[in-house]
């Protein structure tokens, strides 16, 4: 077990704990460094997923476990990111400046979303969000002078520089270099004040108010930098894909989105990408494991059980998902042998106003 | 003119009573153990395949069939409440709600997988068949005043049920206050069983109203994502104000798919849930609940 003794306030907002965080945070960063010489291409391509997957997780993660504002929404902040960046391409603007557009696009949409997020709560957010994405999906399907209706949209490799990003390998280091920098980001912005006044909204919007925190304004905030986020996500996903139509951006897009976060873990950023990297290998290990059933079993059909399976599975036995079940392995080796069972043992309510937030 | 704007209207209200049974399935379900259960259309696209496998495999006749889908899929609600709602009761909302989302993702799935159901579309024949009435130049089909019909005796049936039946009741008081209705000896678990039950129940009428009008497949139940707006637009908690909700977003999908120009009708019931939204943030019959410090 390690005690650290906090001599000073700077102690408490540092990046690292203590040095066995850098060492294997060190480790994993050599590892993702070295990954383009140890695995193959295909792998390497799940990697490209996993790191734009864990961007939108990260900026889900803000919203939905930092905020606790529901969006089943966030698949249209995908859609306007990965657009922009292809009508921007199209249009002969450097990377930089069209990822960059797609991001403030992105969150400027957000904002727009943001707004009626401030009268609703709980589930009517949530509808709200989800009526925004059936509305952003069919006005990119019969906008077809600018979106290319379901004929959908060709994208070119990205050039940056005058140096053409086509192989792998570069394109890999961009996505894991922004996926670094985005985690980077939210770390410092969850330990600033303005990220502290995210989290006392998701805890108590009426204690949070209390404290002076202008809930307008930071949960306004909070849906521009998911959005914002969720936006680089989508301009990387075109890019990846290479070919962007309105039926990769529907409900059930969303709703996959959501899952990342719930499966790694609300509120943390190690959920994230944990989430992000589930759900980009769940597939591959449904299609192995398949091959040990019957044919008669269709692909799709089997996919979707599963996916149900693990997602109520998670809830039901495990509800602060991989990164909760991580902590519960280390905190039992920690405290050995004196690990209780209800340690992390969720609190219940059963009156309506105790739900009331 | 007028007749076509009757003829509109009528069909946007058969339209509207499908909605408002699934609206009504989430309604049940939320005020009781506030849980919005997004498997709601997928409840309903199961009713409609066992009312399929009824008529169609069985050959029973239309009001067996309606028995059979409604008495199974109770049991089928019942069962999901006791197997992975009642675990996770009292944690917060959205829990809940993706756990009732991984409940859709499975019910499409087995339904996919069962040989001779999911990978075809089946139509289901009622009695009704294609007969037409004329009313004043307006040409009105029996099947969309059948459902009107059935829609409105079932609101009869349910509201006689709240009212006066001592189960009704219990609901109404679990509903309401969970902690005070166990005091008064009501078995509240029991009660939250019952009531997946009858809001699967309704679900499956539901399908079986939609089923001849849309085919019966396993993505019928996406459909049941228009009734989300309709529970909204009533005000999430209120069983009049489903009903009202369905009626008005089935009426303007009818109306925008013929005055609006082409796409509008999709996202018709999302502007109005949208606006709705914006004007009043719990819907038109909602109550605005406030915590107390």
């Amino acid at each position: 077990m390690r005690f650290i003794f906090k001599t000073d306030y700077n102690q408490d907002i540092r990046l690292f704990q203590h040095g066995g965080q850098v060492f294997w945070y060190g480790l994993l960063g050599v590892l993702l460094l070295a990954a383009p010489f140890l695995v193959s291409g295909y792998v390497l391509s799940q990697l490209h997923f996993i790191c734009i997957y864990a961007i939108v997780g990260l900026g889900l993660m803000l919203l939905v476990g930092y905020t606790g504002q529901i969006s089943l929404g966030h698949a249209a902040f995908l859609a306007t990111g990965a657009y922009t960046e292809a009508l921007l391409q199209a249009a002969g603007m450097p990377f930089f400046i069209s990822l960059i557009s797609a991001a403030l696009f992105s969150a400027a949409v957000g904002i727009i979303v943001g707004l009626p997020a401030l009268r609703l709560k709980g589930i009517y957010l949530a509808i709200a969000t989800f009526a925004f994405n059936v509305i952003v999906e069919e006005i990119i399907t019969r906008w077809e002078s600018v979106t290319g209706g379901n004929s959908g949209k060709l994208l070119k490799a990205i050039e940056i520089f005058g140096y053409r990003l086509g192989s792998q390998e570069s394109f890999y280091y961009l996505c894991l270099c922004l996926t670094v920098l985005s985690v980077l980001a939210l770390i410092n912005l969850l330990r600033s004040p303005t990220g502290r006044a995210f989290v006392a909204i998701r805890d108590s919007e009426v204690s949070a108010s209390c404290m002076g925190i202008n809930l307008a304004r930071y949960k306004t905030m909070s849906f521009a930098l998911s959005a914002g986020l969720t936006g680089i996500g989508g301009a990387l996903y075109a890019h990846k894909v290479g070919f962007i139509s309105p039926e990769q951006f529907t409900l059930i897009q969303s709703i996959e989105l959501v899952t990342i976060v719930i499966i790694g873990g609300v509120g943390s950023l190690h959920g994230a990408v944990l989430g992000a990297a589930f759900i980009i290998m769940m597939p591959q290990g449904i299609s192995i494991a398949k091959g040990w059933l019957p044919d008669t079993i269709p692909q799709a059909g089997l996919q979707s059980v599963v996916f149900g399976l693990i997602l109520i599975g998670f809830i039901v036995f495990e509800p602060y998902g991989l990164y909760g079940r991580w902590l519960k392995i280390r905190t039992y080796f920690d405290v050995f042998p004196f690990y209780r069972r209800g340690t992390f043992r969720r609190q219940r309510n059963y009156l309506r106003s105790e739900r009331l937030r | 003119m007028l007749s076509q704007f009757l003829q509109l209207t009528l069909a946007g209200v058969a339209q509207g009573c499908v909605y408002a049974l699934v609206a009504l399935g989430f309604v049940l379900i939320y005020k009781a153990t506030e849980t919005v259960n997004f498997a709601q259309g997928d409840l309903m696209m199961l009713g409609a395949f066992f009312a399929l496998t009824a008529s169609v495999i069985l050959g029973w006749p239309y009001w067996a069939t309606i028995l059979f889908a409604i008495v199974v899929m109770a049991l089928v609600g019942m069962l999901i409440e006791r197997i992975v709602i009642r675990p996770v009761l009292g944690y917060p909302t959205f829990t809940v709600v993706m756990i009732t989302i991984g409940v859709g993702y499975v019910l499409r799935g087995v339904v996919t997988m069962v040989p001779g159901w999911g990978t075809e579309t089946h139509s289901l024949k009622t009695p009704f068949g294609d007969q037409v009435i004329r009313f004043g130049g307006a040409v009105l089909a029996v099947e969309q005043i059948a459902t009107i019909g059935f829609t409105a005796a079932l609101c009869l049936a349910l509201y006689l049920f709240f009212r006066f039946a001592r189960l009704g009741v219990a609901m109404q008081a679990t509903s309401q206050n969970q902690l005070a209705a166990y005091y008064m000896g009501i078995p509240v678990q029991r009660v939250n069983m019952l009531i997946w039950g009858l809001a699967a129940a309704v679900a499956a009428f539901g399908g079986i109203l939609l089923a001849p009008s849309a085919f019966v497949h396993s993505n019928m139940g996406f459909i049941g994502l228009k009734a989300f707006p309709a529970a909204v637009v009533g005000g999430f908690g209120s069983v009049p104000g489903a009903i009202v909700g369905g009626l008005i977003i089935g009426i303007v999908e009818a109306l925008a798919g013929f005055y609006l120009p082409e796409g509008f009708k999709d996202i018709a019931a999302y502007v109005v849930v949208l606006v709705v939204l914006l004007f009043m943030p719990s819907g038109i019959f909602g109550e605005t609940a406030r915590k107390k410090v």
